[in-house]
């Protein structure tokens, strides 16, 4: 509190006017409030659910579970724990967060460079996408391609077939799987090899060209390494890769690789939605750069593509890169939309069934929240890092 | 000021010229141009013969929707569901009321001359909830009482997110004070709050809200569901409405406190009567977008069961008596949702031109 001290006063201000005793008082009070406010939550809490005979603990993780789940990428089945639950939940959430944050910055950057293009139609054309999507509620648009979109879609015995390799149905879409034979070792060291050589090979050219002037073409030669180093170890190998082709069986297909349309739904959803708000960071991120430094490249002699890359893209990020995070991070959060589609995700399977069949509110809602709230963190701690990379040094 | 003697020349562009400017500047952007026209006018015919010209408009039943458009008789048909929800059809003009209400206070915020639209806001901002409190619900003055489980549709979600609005307004502005404060505790506090609802979906907290708020309350006390979804909106609301404050807060010059302080004000006269005023005009089109995020993000109470405008049309296309509506549900929520909030949003980007006095900080 701001009374001021009157040092006219020899004795000082009375206590109560003392801003230093005030400021104690209040936040002793603060403190105790919450506390109370704690403590009277924790103790109904507890009393309630004895009295509705709910257990308390974090024991429940290694119960048997004893429900299906429609997708994991890790080996699970009924039989297997609720800390199980948790690890497929939490793995679904990831997997369709990253997916989303891919194609959403894609198709996000896409659409804000249309928003800035000199051709009309192209640059109406991103508006109206932006202006549409970003005001009709993510859950309306998810229904949308679920119901409406790929629930009308064949069934599995009309699926549309493209070469007796991929099959689109309503129950998915179905990809041959990769399956590694003995020898794909090589094929791997192959990578790391070229990724290594391309790295050293950065390294080498930065110094020539401070050293000599002379320009090496760093990036067309690294993308020669990087194809070609693999590919010839792949047929060293001798070619150690089979497909594993999906195929109707009974009423459904069996073998490769299957994307459920849940999980194709949302991922579609999620993309398009966040792409509207990207495009819109991303146009007023270039307008933010000003005209005069295009004109000061031009003058330097810098060709239209250096001058992008070069002098506008670095400092567009800049702007771009804060809003940017806080768009990732709104997109993993909405992922957990899922529950509504019956995407198994970690609010689906572990906020909704688990908690369901435990009764452990407490403690599932604990854990998810704090799962969140990791994932949130996390996501700002790596942008925060890269954006003091790219952040201008003051000096 | 005085008349310029000479006009500008007018600069007279042809359509001609104006298309090759536009769309033909270069081969590269004639092909974009053809290509790209080419796909719209392709798919946006189908679209248009889709949504009007072989539309079913007129009729009683889903017979009547044979043609290969879209079959608007469904939303026509079931719009009182659609708008009231299970509100009882005697009692609906209580709901009319408030639209009207709603209206009379906001309609004016868009028409920049309107005499005393300010106070029509501020009344639409303290007088309405309570009126609405009163009349909504029903159970005094002689108002037949309407239990709210039975509410829904459009009325359900234009409630959700006004009171979602009104009631974290307060909360999250003693945040922003509480995170702006340089007592460490205090602040603490505010900063752990807000930075944990920020951190978490809406749906976690929903479901929070509708499963773990029964066991957080006393024996005996226990609120009905609409209430426990308003309760975890309004604190999750708060924390995003704290940072847009926080955000108006900052912006305040420092000469403003330095001045306040030097007048003698006390803390509480200098916030209220010096730094809020200021501070929340600046950020009225922060609040408005919050508000607009809030009212997309109402339709996830259907995932725990409530009816709001996207739950009654989803529990609506299942419908036996109609079949293959989901599309024209769909697009039918995706419009009214559109209206509202791409209405705002351009209400919202004039406020900001008008309130961006050029000193931005």
């Amino acid at each position: 509190m701001k009374k001021q001290a009157t040092d006219s006063v020899p004795a000082g201000p009375k206590p109560w006017y003392d801003p230093r005793v005030r400021s104690l008082f209040f936040q002793f009070i603060a403190i105790a409030l919450v506390f109370w406010g704690g403590w009277t939550l924790v103790d109904n809490t507890l009393s309630n659910m004895q009295s509705r005979g709910i257990s308390t603990g974090f024991g429940f993780l290694g119960e048997t579970s004893g429900f299906g789940i429609i997708m994991s990428l890790v080996p699970y089945d009924s039989t297997m724990t609720y800390g199980r639950t948790f690890v497929v939940g939490l793995m679904n959430t990831l997997l369709v967060s990253a997916m989303g944050i891919v194609t959403a910055t894609i198709i996000g950057f896409v659409v804000g460079v249309a928003r800035l293009s000199s051709n009309w139609l192209v640059a109406k054309l991103a508006l109206v996408y932006i202006e549409v999507i970003r005001n009709i509620p993510l859950l309306l648009q998810i229904f949308f391609w679920y119901f409406a979109v790929l629930g009308s879609l064949p069934s599995a015995r009309q699926s549309l077939d493209v070469g007796g390799t991929f099959f689109l149905n309503n129950r998915g879409l179905y990809l041959p799987g990769p399956v590694t034979q003995d020898g794909f070792g090589l094929v791997w060291g192959a990578v790391i090899a070229a990724i290594v050589a391309v790295i050293g090979l950065r390294i080498w050219a930065k110094e020539r060209q401070l050293a000599t002037g002379a320009i090496f073409p760093t990036f067309r030669v690294g993308l020669a390494i990087l194809v070609v180093v693999p590919v010839a170890g792949y047929f060293v190998a001798g070619a150690p890769l089979e497909w594993d082709l999906p195929e109707l069986k009974g009423f459904n297909f069996g073998g490769g690789i299957t994307i459920i349309p849940e999980l194709a739904a949302l991922w579609i959803a999620l993309s398009l939605y966040t792409a509207s708000f990207i495009a819109e960071i991303v146009r007023s991120g270039i307008l933010s750069v000003s005209g005069g430094q295009t004109e000061a490249a031009k003058a330097l002699g810098l060709p239209n593509g250096l001058t992008l890359r070069l002098v506008v893209i670095p400092q567009a990020m800049r702007v771009i890169i804060p809003p940017l995070t806080s768009q990732y991070l709104n997109l993993a959060k909405n992922s957990s939309l899922a529950t509504a589609i019956g995407y198994p995700d970690l609010v689906a399977v572990f906020m909704g069934t688990t908690l369901n069949q435990t009764g452990q509110a407490v403690e599932v809602v604990a854990i998810t929240m704090a799962v969140y709230l990791t994932i949130s963190l996390s996501i700002s701690l790596v942008m925060n890092i890269y954006n003091r990379a790219v952040a201008i040094k003051e000096r | 000021m005085a008349e310029p003697m000479l006009k500008p020349p007018k600069i007279a562009i042809s359509p001609v010229d104006w298309m090759r400017e536009n769309l033909f500047s270069s081969w590269y952007n004639s092909l974009l141009t053809i290509v790209v026209g080419y796909l719209v006018v392709t798919s946006a015919w189908p679209l248009f013969s889709w949504l009007f010209f072989n539309a079913t408009f007129l009729g009683e039943d889903s017979s009547d929707c044979t043609g290969t458009g879209a079959c608007w008789l469904f939303i026509s048909q079931r719009l009182n569901f659609f708008i009231y929800g299970f509100y009882p059809d005697d009692l609906q003009w209580r709901v009319d009321v408030m639209f009207l209400l709603l209206a009379v206070c906001f309609i004016p915020q868009f028409i920049e001359r309107f005499p005393g639209r300010k106070w029509f806001g501020l009344f639409g901002l303290t007088g309405l909830p309570v009126i609405g409190y009163f009349l909504i619900p029903g159970g005094n003055f002689g108002l037949e009482e309407v239990q709210s489980s039975k509410w829904g549709g459009l009325m359900l979600t234009l409630i959700l997110a006004y009171i979602g609005i009104i009631a974290s307004l307060p909360i999250g502005i003693l945040l922003a004070l509480g995170r702006r404060s340089e007592m460490p505790i205090i602040r603490g506090i505010c900063v752990v709050f807000i930075e944990v609802w920020r951190a978490v979906p809406l749906i976690t907290v929903l479901f929070m809200a509708s499963v773990m708020l029964p066991l957080f309350l006393p024996d005996g006390m226990n609120f009905e569901k609409l209430m426990r979804a308003l309760i975890g909106i309004t604190l999750w609301q708060s924390a995003y409405m704290a940072e847009v404050i926080r955000g108006g807060l900052q912006a305040i010059p420092r000469g403003q406190y330095e001045a306040a302080d030097a007048l003698g004000l006390g803390y509480w006269k200098k916030t209220g009567l010096i730094i809020l005023p200021q501070a929340l005009k600046m950020v009225i089109p922060g609040i408005v977008n919050t508000f607009i995020s809030l009212f997309k993000d109402t339709t996830l109470v259907l995932i725990i069961g409530l009816f709001d405008i996207l739950g009654t049309v989803q529990s609506t296309i299942t419908d036996p008596a109609w079949q293959n509506v989901a599309i024209e549900g769909y697009v039918f929520v995706a419009f009214c949702f559109w209206v509202f909030c791409f209405g705002i949003s351009r209400y919202s980007q004039n406020l900001e031109r008008k309130l961006d006095t050029g000193h931005k900080t």
